[in-house]
């Protein structure tokens, strides 16, 4: 299997998606004849022109909405934000009309937008450009947010999510573009709503998502050496969210960790922690335990830019923790 | 423009230093950046120093007011914040303005009346107004310069904010620095118009297109700009200008063409106006060569003082979430 990188394997599904259906479009900052400025869509403008592959001004909340008004009409968009942190100033558009606006017409529009960008912590950026936003995202009904944390879940995933009905944002880790990871050249989708077990074990669950993922392979690498058998649980997709193999993971190992590079104050962690102890608390052996962002705004000076993070150190203590050593 | 002989001496040379005094800052960050002393974004203001320096002088910093964007060194440095605190603040000091925590694009300086720094692209915008508000609430004799590029002029955040100044006749002049891209994408391209300045008067206000790399041209259009803003009736000046270097230190550049970046070089704010000062026998090549050497010096030992600084501790994660 060829393997590429997260950049490739998303620049792939919007190809992919382009060539077999000419309603979708992409549109953002930068996206046209600078081919991205992460690079994501490098070439499509050369391939598609610049009727399919728009750059627009830097008006965030005004070509959001656009994108929302052409998918409401008929059209495919997918809206790139040149980094998640500037998607706040669509927020408005994004919840009040992408999300809402099959509900409050009582089911008459579709609006089949993709929001898809880097998001998450960055180096060196400080606090407006280096957040992670899912848990603004997932708070609101009528969007599905998904994360994916492998170039071959990056081209599943996306390629869903262009197909799907619904608003999706799509969020992909700034500082992982580069990362690589087999995919396969024949077509395929990844389903909504499953999580993935991308490390078997009995001891305990680590439930993660996202660029985090990595941390976390590394910490149970790390636990193997005590003889600790970690698994590790992906969740892909945040919303809609896979409860079935979260709980089933957690009454297997009766014991699981929480590991999310956002706030901790009513996040997504926060919320599946609820789920767990609510659905399997009488599996649990040990209170979950969350490792998160630290609740403060994202520091420039690198030192504690790195302790505001989850870290291996700090997975370590926390697996300790659940397994009372 | 007036008769240069009309011009205090002080003053011209005040703006040949300040102008020579950001290019020089900026170089030596640049070089610590490559040495990966410092991290992140790092977008010079090179090329552009004659807006801030231009417009800035003619302000009474204890009373009025600055607020710019992410390219906001040479705006802090015209305002007369310490360049060692700057330097600091881009290698993650504590000793930083910001204290390590807002790096390049966050400078922030409440005494001395600088209010960033910010990096989201017209951000600031409302922001510079409100303090407009409060210099009108308080009836105090001030003004706020706004700082914006030309690619945040098309946000919804401009547009509200000079409906509003002008609703409320606050007094803050606008400041477009159209140095003519917007990252990778010519103005030209994402823009109905291509005299901004004609955007003043969908809001009845006073506009005026300045070229920006004559320091002196922005000297008297923020002058008179500021007049007309105490007197109830906000501007917004366009000041045509032009960044030699790329969008950040990431970035070649590619979008536009040597030839157009040599053309603009010819016009350097900094060589031009030196050589009119030479001209008009204010100064020598001389004082030219001294004052650079004061600049660089001060560079470098800005740069030193960044070094020697300590880190914040490991506590100041904590710190300064609320007031
Ligand atoms: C709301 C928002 N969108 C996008 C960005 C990313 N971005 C940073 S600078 C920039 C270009 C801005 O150009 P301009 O306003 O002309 O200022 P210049 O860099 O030329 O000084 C973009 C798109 C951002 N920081 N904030």
């Amino acid at each position: 299997m060829p393997i590429i990188t997260m950049r490739e394997a998303i620049r792939q599904a919007m190809d992919e998606e382009m060539s077999r259906d000419e309603n979708v479009i992409l549109m953002g900052e930068e996206v046209a004849q600078y081919n991205g400025a992460y690079k994501v869509s490098q070439g499509l403008y050369d391939k598609y022109g610049e009727e399919r592959v728009i750059d627009t001004p830097i008006t965030e909340s005004g070509f959001a909405g656009v994108g929302i008004g052409a998918a409401m009409a008929g059209l495919r968009p997918i809206v790139e934000f040149m980094t998640f942190n500037f998607a706040l100033q669509a927020f408005d558009q994004i919840v009040n009309n992408a999300a809402k606006m099959r509900y409050m017409s009582g089911g008459q529009f579709k609006v089949p937008i993709v929001f898809r960008g880097p998001n998450g912590p960055a180096e060196y950026l400080a606090s407006q450009h280096s957040q992670a936003t899912q848990t603004f995202f997932a708070h609101v009904p009528g969007l599905k947010v998904v994360a994916p944390a492998t170039p071959y879940d990056a081209k599943g995933l996306l390629k869903t999510a262009i197909r799907d009905d619904n608003p999706v944002i799509f969020l992909e880790g700034e500082l992982m573009y580069s990362w690589e990871g087999e995919v396969p050249e024949e077509e395929y989708t990844i389903e909504f709503g499953k999580a993935d077990i991308k490390r078997e074990g009995k001891d305990v669950t680590i439930i993660t998502y996202s660029k985090p993922l990595k941390v976390v392979l590394e910490s149970a690498k790390e636990l193997e050496k005590d003889g600790i058998d970690v698994e590790v649980l992906d969740l892909r997709s945040i919303r809609p969210l896979d409860e079935e193999t979260i709980l089933n993971s957690v009454k297997k190992t009766n014991r699981c960790v929480i590991v999310d590079e956002s706030w901790p104050f009513v996040s997504v962690a926060s919320h599946i922690g609820w789920l767990i102890s609510n659905k399997t608390f009488d599996y649990l052996d040990a209170p979950v335990e969350l490792v998160t962002n630290e609740d403060v705004p994202m520091p420039y000076n690198h030192k504690l830019e790195l302790a505001a993070q989850p870290s291996v150190d700090k997975i370590i203590k926390a697996v300790k923790k659940v397994l009372y050593i | 423009m007036k008769d240069l002989k009309n011009y205090d001496t002080k003053l011209l040379k005040d703006l040949l230093f300040k102008m020579l005094l950001i290019r020089r800052f900026e170089e030596k960050a640049a070089q610590a950046y490559g040495l990966k002393k410092i991290g992140g974004f790092l977008h010079l203001y090179i090329g552009e120093e004659a807006v801030a320096v231009g417009s800035i002088s003619n302000l009474d910093m204890t009373k009025d007011y600055v607020a710019a964007a992410y390219r906001d060194h040479g705006h802090a440095l015209a305002t007369g914040l310490d360049p060692n605190s700057l330097m600091a603040e881009l290698y993650g000091k504590i000793t930083g303005c910001s204290k390590g925590k807002g790096g390049s694009m966050h400078f922030f300086d409440y005494k001395k009346h600088f209010f960033g720094g910010n990096g989201i692209v017209g951000a600031q915008i409302p922001v510079a107004t409100g303090i407009g508000l409060k210099i009108k609430y308080n009836k105090e004799d001030g003004v706020v310069l706004c700082y914006f590029g030309d690619g945040a002029i098309h946000q919804g955040a401009f547009h509200e904010s000079l409906n509003l100044a002008k609703i409320w006749n606050l007094p803050v002049v606008y400041i477009c620095e159209n140095n003519h891209y917007g990252m990778g994408t010519d103005y030209r391209r994402v823009s109905a118009i291509d005299d901004f300045s004609i955007m003043a008067d969908s809001y009845a206000m006073n506009g005026k297109q300045v070229n920006g790399m004559n320091v002196l041209e922005v000297y008297e259009a923020t002058k008179e700009a500021i007049e007309i803003a105490k007197n109830g009736t906000p501007v917004l000046l366009e000041a045509k200008t032009y960044r030699f270097k790329g969008h950040s230190m990431s970035d070649p550049a590619k979008y536009r063409t040597k030839e157009e970046l040599e053309k603009y070089k010819q016009k350097d704010p900094i060589i031009s106006f030196k050589e009119l000062l030479k001209e008009n026998n204010i100064i020598s090549e001389e004082d030219f060569l001294e004052m650079d050497k004061q600049c660089k010096k001060i560079a470098k030992d800005a740069a030193k003082f960044a070094e020697e600084s300590p880190e914040p501790d490991l506590d100041e994660l904590y710190t300064d979430i609320y007031a």
